[in-house]
């Protein structure tokens, strides 16, 4: 049995169990997550079958490049969350905290690059509702649909980032004040679950979004 | 008096016991609670609210239906009446009641745990169920719903003039607490049982709630994106689900029941559990079958995932879709009726007693078998043709969700009650209570399904003179339930003062939490039990009160 520490909630026996608890709780947490964007899969599948030339000709016209370089960014970030974790597992403060903060700016950087893709739409007449013209599509409903898919889905995408962010600078800041050892760093093991899950959302939200037609 | 003597109860508060409900005082020491017990206690407060609340909306409900051409009520009034009895009592009562009060109680002094695995986690999802509970009842209050607790589109999202988005609002932030609820019972049944707590020695109370949290996660999530969608549609107009719009309202039937129908389960799975922890007690018998019955709680949960579509045999789905639809729907009996014969059979050659909690077990098993095999009935497409949309259905879903449901959650908080506060409720008034919420309910419900297969639709305010004598047997009995709802209110609140001590173990049960003091203790045991048999240990020999 581990030696009793302040980083033990009294309820446990030891550790161990703690740890085992915490990763246990975000892994069934993901799966949460999983079901919540699996019903934005599933509309998404069932328009697709219905609209897909309308789905095929809106999809191209979202930028590739932005979404690209984005992949990229988000990918370097999972690296540097891995590096994060390893870093508390042996135990160096140091690293620590630079991947943490470095995995936290490239997250943001993600929202950066998405905002001025955002921006990029709306000026190409993309935002049903907002900016968007009707006589431009020959089937303007299908293609609706898809924008709004769109927006959804890497709108609760971003949310989750933004969560992300801030989990990551607490994680930081606590690291900071030396909260973490190589015998306590499940906070950081579990945030880093939570970091590659938005990740992986992202890496099917890429082909799905951006490459359904022909460009 | 003029000498100052020694205060005489001195030595005697020195030996009274320290529990948790004494461990602390003052309005915070509750609202800041992490203590699994006093969250189930806040949870118990606030249900039993919301319980009077959704009854009181159905009681104006059943007044109008007295005379088939009523102008109690106007049908807009009448639309928002059933809409927030239906909200109320799925998303604020049925859905929460066992797992978040009776489950956070008993769950980990079963598994011989200190707390449940994440206790601020655990008060976090009570106060999301409140803020879901205010929002709702907000929206309620500043105007009402009147979609049904159904939601269906394009009514709620093109049509409906009412405040729709605030009340999905509610129901998807107390969705957040189920969620939260399920995987705090998952983690701590996986992590936080006690040495030599194997699988097959948990209580099957324990078993129906792993399988109901299973549900709770991965039904709910879907239940919230739905919802995000409706609101999004009913403020942007785009369509997703309205054909107007270019969407399918059918995709909304289909998201929708995907977590509701699963929903059913996670009312009646929990009702399961504390069946089958009454029944052996009061009738002195191990249980019969315990691993058919701790494997058909998880059966249900899977096959609950599968069925979804038999709520929408009318709605236009294909056809070949409705019959895989009603074979799955028919297999879910075969776990429900292991589960029944296994009770039947732990009856069989038992020392039966009669008290309060076997009352309202012995409800719960025939009125459940009755709402199980006319679910039968509505699985076959034929029959579901006539009577989809009746007072047929809503009698069915009744006898699971009240007569089942309500019965077991009744049982169980009397069966529970002595270790919750340590005080005996009085006998007499409790098989008083569930003699009438008996009748009552028959009365209230027998006849719906009469005046169902009839034809008389749901959710009109108005109906054909020919059903009145059905309808006013209906409201009469539920005049007799209502009274009997009222009863164990006022008696256990009664108990509270003037209960008699009820010891550590009153009903010589064999479980984990009757093996600490009434009320428990904070830590819940003095040391962590060592678990070397299992949970049922009944022989007729005990005689009881012994």
């Amino acid at each position: 049995m581990a030696a009793k520490s302040d980083s033990l909630a009294p309820h446990f026996a030891d550790l161990e169990q703690q740890h085992e608890a915490a990763t246990l709780g975000m892994w069934i947490f993901l799966a949460t997550e999983l079901m919540f964007f699996g019903g934005l899969f599933t509309a998404y599948t069932v328009y697709r079958h219905r609209y897909p030339e309308e789905f095929a000709a809106a999809s191209t016209r979202l930028n590739l490049v932005f979404g690209g370089v984005n992949t990229v960014v988000l990918l370097t970030s999972s690296l540097t969350m891995a590096l994060a974790v390893y870093a508390a597992r042996v135990g160096r403060r140091d690293w620590l905290i630079s991947c943490l903060g470095l995995t936290g700016l490239l997250g943001a950087a993600f929202l950066v690059i998405k905002g001025f893709e955002y921006h990029g739409d709306y000026a190409d007449n993309l935002v049903p509702g907002l900016a968007f013209v009707e006589s431009e599509w020959p089937k303007p409903a299908g293609v609706k649909l898809f924008l709004l898919l769109y927006y959804l889905m890497t709108g609760v995408h971003a949310l989750h980032l933004i969560i992300g962010i801030v989990l990551m600078s607490v994680l930081a800041a606590l690291a900071r004040r030396g909260r973490y050892s190589s015998e306590y760093y499940a906070p950081v093991e579990v945030g880093g679950l939570y970091w590659h899950f938005v990740d992986v959302i992202w890496i099917f939200l890429l082909p799905l979004l951006y490459m359904v037609g022909v460009r | 008096m003029s000498t100052v003597v020694a205060e005489p109860t001195l030595p005697e508060q020195a030996a009274r016991p320290v529990h948790y409900l004494n461990a602390h005082y003052g309005v915070r020491s509750w609202l800041l609670t992490t203590d699994h017990k006093r969250i189930a206690i806040l949870y118990l407060v606030s249900i039993t609210l919301m319980f009077f609340l959704g009854g009181a909306a159905i009681s104006v409900v059943r007044l109008q239906l007295m005379t088939p051409r009523n102008d109690l009520v106007a049908a807009d009034t009448y639309n928002k009446l059933f809409t927030m009895h239906g909200i109320i009592m799925v998303f604020f009562f049925l859905i929460p009641a066992v797992p978040a009060v009776l489950g956070n109680f008993c769950m980990p002094m079963m598994l011989g745990a200190k707390d449940l695995a994440f206790p601020r986690i655990n008060l976090l999802s009570w106060y999301l169920y409140i803020l879901g509970a205010a929002v709702t009842l907000t929206a309620i209050l500043i105007g009402g719903v009147d979609t049904g607790w159904t939601f269906y589109t394009p009514y709620s999202t093109a049509r409906s003039n009412t405040n729709v988005i605030p009340a999905a609002l509610g129901i998807l932030i107390a969705g957040f607490s189920s969620i939260l609820t399920g995987l705090n019972f998952i983690v701590t049944t996986h992590r936080m049982r006690a040495p030599g707590q194997t699988w097959f020695r948990l209580p099957l109370f324990v078993w129906s709630m792993y399988a109901t949290s299973i549900i709770m996660l991965l039904g709910t999530p879907v239940l919230a994106i739905t919802l995000t969608l409706l609101a999004v549609e009913r403020s942007l107009g785009i369509g997703i689900f309205d054909p107007a719009l270019g969407g399918d309202p059918l995709l909304f039937q289909h998201l929708f029941w995907f977590y509701s129908h699963p929903a059913v389960y996670i009312m009646i799975l929990p009702g399961m559990g504390v069946v089958s922890e009454i029944v052996p007690c009061f009738s002195r018998k191990n249980i019969y079958g315990y691993r058919f019955i701790a494997f058909s709680s998880v059966a249900i949960a899977v096959l609950g995932f599968l069925v979804w579509g038999h709520h929408m045999f009318i709605a236009g789905q294909s056809v070949y879709a409705a019959m895989v639809f009603s074979l799955l729907s028919f297999l879910v009996a075969i776990p429900s009726g292991i589960k029944v014969f296994n009770w039947t059979a732990t009856l069989y050659k038992g020392s039966i007693s009669y008290e309060t909690p076997m009352l309202y077990a012995f409800g719960f098993i025939g009125l459940f078998t009755m709402g199980g095999l006319t679910g039968i009935m509505l699985a076959t497409l034929a029959v579901d043709a006539h009577v989809h949309d009746t007072y047929f259905v809503i009698a069915h879903f009744h006898f699971i969700m009240v007569g089942g449901m309500v019965m077991a959650y009744l049982g169980g908080i009397h069966f529970w009650w002595p270790k919750i506060t340590g005080r005996l409720y009085p006998e007499w008034w409790g098989r008083l209570s569930a003699l009438l919420i008996f009748a009552g309910f028959i009365l209230t419900f027998l006849p719906q399904f009469v005046v169902g297969y009839l034809g008389m639709p749901r959710r009109y305010y108005q109906y054909a003179p020919e059903f009145q004598v059905l309808n006013v047997m209906s409201t009469a009995g539920a005049s007799i339930l209502g009274a009997g709802y009222l009863l164990p209110l006022c008696y256990l609140l009664w108990s509270l003062a003037y209960g008699k001590d009820a010891g550590p173990n009153p009903w010589q049960a064999t479980g984990l939490e009757w093996q600490t003091p009434s009320p428990p203790p904070t830590e819940n045991f003095e040391v962590t039990p060592e678990v070397v048999q299992e949970p049922y240990q009944y022989s007729a020999e005990v005689t009881h009160g012994g």
